[in-house]
């Protein structure tokens, strides 16, 4: 199963980045496989639109997880569309990934 | 003839000059074009005959036709559209709030699954407050386009008529579009760094336009910073109108200018002549 962390940084280790649309980094981690695929946010900087454009990236990399500080409500409409459930947390991402996987 | 009333700086002035002038001269019609906040109607509590809707283009989705490809959602440059593609089927999701009616869209959409369809995105109003014509843009609450709600203000313009126009403050897309087309632009300001700050760009903006400015100094009391300006330049200055708490106490109790020291009606007619 695919899970999207918006993240600080380009690895596990970094933070979960608070923001959703305009994160630093987008990273795609399997939890069958443990890997991980980062994106730089190509919409960090956008005028309007940044959580739209954002959420369409997830959903085309058919995730069922987003785990976030806060999404804004334009990207909540696109990720509810696509039945992407959303996990608002911050903190370590490698440490939310271990406690994520045991509920799930 | 159209006179526009613009300033870089906000609460200079604009609609105290603005309605000082359509209350001075004859076969005045006055349009507030500062859709954004509007406020000319609580000095002239005028009588609304006419709304007229503002409509801006949106694309609808045929939905059967729509391969869910994703090329409109690449293509806006608003980010307005979302295409969210499952399996072999999808969904089209648009911001309407986003989306400036560009119609690139509709145009360029490879299945050719899209329309032309509409939203309302403000009004114009036009009533008559003792016996001259007012005419009111508003743009809606959490709309963008304000250029397009202006535009269609500036559409009931009278040739025959001395039209004046209350710009909204600043000097982007939404001031240039009431100030293009007039054939005088007066500048309001007020004797502060930050009056004259504005009002250098503001300046500019008629300059780029290619429409004739003037200044009045409002709030006038140690005004040498904007006469420099105005004697470097070239600007006629047309007018100063003292810093009075008298005439801020009319104005918050909205009674216009010309209304409380009719003096001031002189003053107008003969800026009016010399605009001419």
């Amino acid at each position: 199963m695919k899970i999207c962390v918006t993240s600080q940084g380009k690895d596990l280790n970094s933070e979960i980045d608070s923001r959703f649309g305009r994160c630093s980094y987008f990273i795609f981690y399997d939890t069958d496989t443990m890997e991980y695929e980062v994106v730089e946010n190509p919409w960090k900087e956008a005028s309007g639109g940044a959580g739209i454009q954002a959420a369409q990236l997830v959903v085309s990399k058919g995730v069922k997880y987003v785990i976030t500080g806060k999404l804004g409500p334009n990207a909540e409409n696109v990720v509810t569309a696509a039945g992407i459930s959303v996990i608002n947390k911050s903190g370590k991402i490698s440490e939310i990934l271990k406690e994520i996987k045991k509920s799930l | 003839m159209i006179i526009s009333v613009a300033s870089g700086k906000g609460g200079t002035g604009k609609t105290t000059v603005a309605l000082a002038f359509a209350l001075s001269i004859e076969n005045s019609q006055i349009i507030d074009c500062d859709v954004e906040e509007p406020n000319i109607h609580l000095f002239l509590k005028p009588e609304i005959k006419k709304e007229i809707p503002v409509t801006a283009v949106i694309p609808e989705v045929q939905k059967e036709k729509c391969s869910f490809c994703g090329y409109c959602s690449q293509i806006c440059a608003y980010n307005a559209l979302s295409v969210i593609k499952i399996d072999n089927s999808g969904d089209v999701l648009l911001f309407p709030h986003l989306c400036h009616g560009c119609e690139g869209c509709i145009v360029l959409c490879p299945e050719r699954a899209m329309t032309r369809g509409e939203r309302e995105i403000g009004k114009v109003k036009i009533g008559y407050s003792d016996g001259f014509e007012f005419i009111e843009g508003r743009l809606n609450i959490s709309e963008v386009l304000a250029p397009k709600v202006i535009e269609k203000a500036k559409s009931y313009v009278k040739p025959e008529k001395i039209s004046i126009i209350d710009a909204p403050p600043g000097t982007s897309c939404p001031t240039v579009a009431a100030i293009r087309g007039s054939d005088f632009c007066v500048l309001v300001t007020e004797p502060t760094p930050f009056g004259l700050h504005d009002l250098e760009l503001a300046y500019e903006v008629t300059k780029t336009l290619n429409v004739r400015a003037g200044v009045i100094i409002n709030k006038s009391d140690e005004d040498s910073l904007i006469e420099a300006f105005c004697r470097e330049r070239g600007i006629p200055i047309l007018l100063k109108i003292p810093f009075s708490r008298k005439i801020a106490k009319a104005y918050s109790m909205g009674i216009p200018l010309v209304k409380e020291i009719s003096e001031y009606k002189e003053d107008f007619r003969r800026i009016l002549e010399k605009i001419k």
